[in-house]
């Protein structure tokens, strides 16, 4: 029984210390908040603001109805009329629009003839993501044409395509965003808090204190690594009420099922974390060091591009990596209610990382704490 | 000869969020000619007067004139002629002890021939010549201090304001850093040399003597100690039991204050009073009184109202531990080596149940090392380390439950306050349920923490953490303690009244070891270990090493001539 009480001390000095003092409280829930505000409306894929800038060398009754139907569209919110190749070179240039269509003279004749009449588009490809957005509105739009001048003819196309898109039908972008934030809040708080707290009591010399009282290391461990899994618990919970109830964002899955995956996955966290602290004999370093996991893991979870885009090598590389799991995981859940067939395979790999770096802390933190 | 080179008068500078002053209507000046020192202990108020004299600081009110102008207002008049060291000078540790004053001197403008100069006669009379390609981190305390002097003194200013430059430097680098600074005075610098250590104030020409922000004293030591001319007193070969002897002569009403020197008592009596029979508080027939000549030290315990009681409430409250004479604390050919460092080499002795046993040492000599191997912090290359029989690494839970411990920074945690740390360590100890409830009340009367319990930690004056670390230490009661320098920095007041509990409770039956480099702390120790160089030059009683080293022209030598005489004795063999 005394492990318990022992470890209950522990815990609740590092809940204390965390919560005891209002400007630690103002850092681990602050930004959560500020994040959870801001994400959604700033970091969104959809374009709705591009401009457009049309060169139409042709007169015909065909191009000016293209260039009306492009107007009209309310993805693009300005169109810019162009008079020479040069204006387009510096529309581009001047990021005055996103795309450029180049509509040739004979594009109306060519039309009436028959005959297949290309168009050329201009893209900005230093806002490749938007643009490519923008460019498929534009095909759409002209697809779209293309029918309807069929239809008056009383023709049809050979076939059509059909989009629809499932689990965000509407491809809302928050839809994506907001469980994505769940994930990557964890993991900054979780992390954080776990690299900090031993390497502050090292620098304090409360580290030695713990170290000769009659706490094992394993105790220690365990006292650290428990207020850092309640702390991302406490904000994860935030984020998903936000989700929820303010931006109604739908939950379809099971909330155990979540759960259960937040806690595997807060396992590893934590191991990464106590393993970075006990590299560390400064808070410097192991903030350094909590920060140069965090970065790639991070960026390669699907978060920011799909992880299928990325090199063969990279995905299985990837795999250790506890990050892209949870993402799948709370994506899954939140969004499509995958089975609890299609979690475990990203629940086991989450079990494997955290065994591994849970053990290589444990022993790092003997090693160093003797 | 002498000029007035500051004067200062009523000022007072309260910080925000503190419930006292820091200083509160100080008055004084400081002259050419003679080192002025600053005395007082951590959180007196010596940094806030040095600092507002260096104009880096505003005062609430009060009137201040250094080199003549206000410091603040017209700090660029005064920038070149005040050197002003911080009680951790600006070091850069990853430097080398050149391009530290390289850096200092770009900082400073000071270029071409006038730095080569400036870099030959400061390395010259630092002595640091032979070190410049060394980094900063890799010196001793002793000279980190150099250095800091060296830097401070590129500007070649005409008033020196060092803060605290005999922290962590041992006592033979403290003497040639005293040395320096004289022959700084006799160019004609004014110095003000600030401290915590009332030994050091003792050679200063003047002091200004400050507690808690109230300017106490002022003058000459021998003015400030004269005072107590008569009062105080040695009773020598008192016989056994030393500790309870000390506490039945405090508790007559004849004395003010007393502490154990080796095997001697050595007390302060009210003004007038006759020393009582050494029979009457059980000392030996041998016991003879001799009268000493006072220090700083007594001068400045009386002027706050003479020294604590002589009984620890403390072991009262503690049970008594059989088993005396048993070897409880064994180190063994214990050797440590960090690369090609030899931090420790080949240390052993052991120490009896009962027994206060002290590591002393000049920094860096490997004191702290052979403690922490000794508590289980650190695995020794070879060699042993046992407590209780146990090596502290291996053995779990139940041996280290025996272990009462307490640092240098009173390991405390800051930011709890001061009922949740001690809720922390007896929960970490087991002490728990009502019987836990009941210990924390005892000990919160015990060390009057009560009025503070909601406090935070931070918020805690010096000598109120130290009394609430060891209260953590010994919240289990431990049968050993191990003390890593406890009393580092806390008014002698609150020592004595620290080594009045420690005196207690090893005469409840526990175990003592201490690091320290108070020499008048290692005087409560039974036996001492020196350390030097990583090893044990010296063991025995405080009375026998002292003893070893008296001559003809020194018959009665004091630690420091002891400590001096052995460390110097092994540099050239």
């Amino acid at each position: 029984m005394s492990f318990f009480h022992r470890i209950h001390a522990l815990i609740r000095k590092e809940l204390q210390a965390l919560l005891g003092d209002p400007s630690s409280r103002t850092l681990l829930f602050l930004p959560v908040i500020m994040q959870t505000l801001l994400f959604p409306f700033a970091a969104t894929l959809d374009v709705e603001n591009a401009s457009l800038a049309i060169f139409n060398r042709d007169t015909g009754p065909e191009s000016l109805e293209l260039v009306q139907r492009f107007a009209a569209s309310p993805a693009f919110s300005t169109v810019l009329s162009l008079n020479s190749e040069a204006e387009v070179e510096t529309a581009i240039d001047t990021h005055h629009a996103l795309l450029a269509v180049n509509i040739p003279a004979d594009f109306s004749r060519k039309l009436a003839r028959g005959e297949a009449s290309p168009l050329q588009v201009v893209l900005d490809g230093r806002r490749s993501n938007g643009a490519q957005i923008a460019l498929s509105y534009l095909q759409g739009i002209t697809q779209e044409f293309t029918l309807d001048r069929l239809d008056a003819a009383g023709r049809t196309l050979p076939s059509t395509v059909v989009t629809r898109f499932r689990y965000n039908p509407n491809l809302n972008y928050r839809h994506f965003i907001l469980p994505n934030l769940i994930a990557i809040i964890t993991t900054i708080g979780a992390l954080i808090v776990t690299a900090l707290s031993v390497a502050r009591e090292r620098e304090q010399g409360t580290f030695d204190q713990l170290l000769v009282s009659p706490l094992t290391p394993e105790m220690i461990m365990i006292g650290k690594a428990v207020p850092a899994m309640i702390v991302g618990f406490f904000q994860a919970t935030l984020i998903l009420c936000a989700a929820v109830f303010i931006y109604h964002v739908p939950f379809r899955g099971n909330l155990l099922l979540l759960y259960a995956g937040m806690f595997l996955y807060s396992l590893s966290l934590v191991g990464v974390g106590l393993f970075i602290s006990s590299l560390c004999s400064t808070q410097q370093q192991a903030f350094l060091g909590a920060f140069s996991f965090m970065m790639p893991a991070i960026m390669l979870s699907g978060f920011a591009a799909p992880v299928e885009n990325m090199p063969r090598w990279l995905q299985i590389a990837d795999m250790a990596n506890p990050v892209r799991h949870f993402v799948e995981v709370v994506k899954g859940v939140f969004l499509k209610d995958t089975s609890f067939h299609h979690v475990l395979a990203d629940v086991i790999p989450l079990i494997g990382i955290a065994f591994v770096t849970l053990s290589a802390a444990s022993i790092l933190f003997r090693q160093r704490s003797t | 000869m002498a000029e007035t080179v500051v004067t200062f008068r009523d000022l007072t500078k309260t910080f925000p969020g503190m419930e006292k002053p820091a200083l509160a209507a100080v008055s004084g000046e400081i002259r050419t000619g003679l080192i002025t020192g600053l005395v007082g202990p951590d959180g007196a108020g010596k940094t806030t007067l040095l600092r507002l004299i260096a104009g880096l600081m505003q005062p609430d009110s009060g009137d201040l004139a250094t080199l003549g102008v206000d410091p603040l207002h017209e700090a660029a008049t005064i920038r070149g002629q005040v050197g002003y060291m911080p009680q951790k000078f600006g070091l850069y540790e990853d430097l080398t002890v050149l391009e530290n004053l390289n850096l200092q001197a770009d900082l400073r403008d000071i270029i071409g021939q006038e730095r080569e100069e400036a870099f030959e006669r400061l390395l010259t009379f630092t002595d640091l010549k032979r070190f410049t390609g060394r980094f900063a981190g890799k010196l001793s305390g002793g000279m980190k201090q150099k250095l800091g002097l060296a830097c401070t003194l590129l500007g070649k200013p005409s008033l020196l304001l060092l803060d605290e430059p005999g922290v962590g430097v041992d006592p033979i680098s403290r003497r040639e850093l005293w040395g320096m600074v004289e022959d700084l005075v006799r160019q004609g610098i004014a110095v003000v040399w600030s401290t915590a250590y009332l030994d050091e104030a003792e050679l200063c020409g003047t002091t200004l003597v400050l507690s808690e922000g109230q300017l106490i004293a002022s003058g000459t030591p021998r003015e400030i100690s004269s005072p107590l001319q008569g009062r105080c007193r040695q009773l020598r070969n008192p016989g056994h039991g030393k500790r309870s002897l000390l506490v039945h002569a405090l508790n007559r009403p004849e004395t003010t204050d007393g502490t154990i020197q080796g095997d001697s008592l050595r007390l302060t009596f009210q003004p007038d009073a006759q020393p009582f029979p050494p029979e009457d508080i059980g000392a030996s027939p041998a016991a003879q009184w001799a009268e000493v000549t006072p220090r700083f030290e007594d001068a400045f315990i009386d002027l706050l109202g003479g020294g604590p009681p002589g009984e620890s409430v403390l072991a009262r409250h503690t049970r008594e531990i059989p088993g005396q004479g048993d070897v409880v604390i064994e180190a063994h050919e214990l050797t440590k080596r960090f690369g090609d460092f030899t931090a420790t080499d080949h240390v052993s002795f052991e120490v009896q149940r009962g027994e206060i046993y002290g590591l002393l040492g000049p920094n860096g000599a490997g004191k702290s090392t052979t403690f922490k191997m000794m508590c289980g912090l650190l695995t020794p290359t070879s060699g042993s380390a046992r407590v209780v029989g146990l090596d502290l690494r291996h053995s779990g839970t139940k041996a280290r439950q025996r272990l009462g411990y307490m640092a240098q920074k009173f390991s405390l945690y800051g930011n709890l306050s001061v009922a949740q740390n001690l809720a922390f360590f007896a929960g970490v100890y087991g002490v728990r349920g009502r019987p836990g409830q009941k210990r924390i009340q005892e000990l919160a009367e015990i060390f009057h923490l009560g009025p503070f319990l909601r406090a935070p930690t931070d918020s805690l004056s010096l000598g109120y953490k130290q009394r609430l670390a060891l209260a953590c230490a010994v919240l289990h009661e431990p049968d050993l303690l191990f003390l890593d320098e406890p009393t580092s920095g806390v008014d002698p007041v609150t020592r004595r009244e620290f080594w009045t509990h420690i005196n207690g409770l090893v005469s409840r039956g526990v175990t003592v070891m201490v690091t320290t480099h108070f020499m008048d702390e290692a005087e409560y120790c039974d036996r001492i270990g020196l350390v030097f160089r990583g090893q044990l030059i010296a063991a025995g009683t405080p009375d026998e090493l002292k003893a070893g080293v008296a001559t003809d022209t020194r018959p009665d030598p004091t630690m420091e001539d002891a400590f001096i005489e052995l460390v110097t004795g092994k540099e050239s063999p």
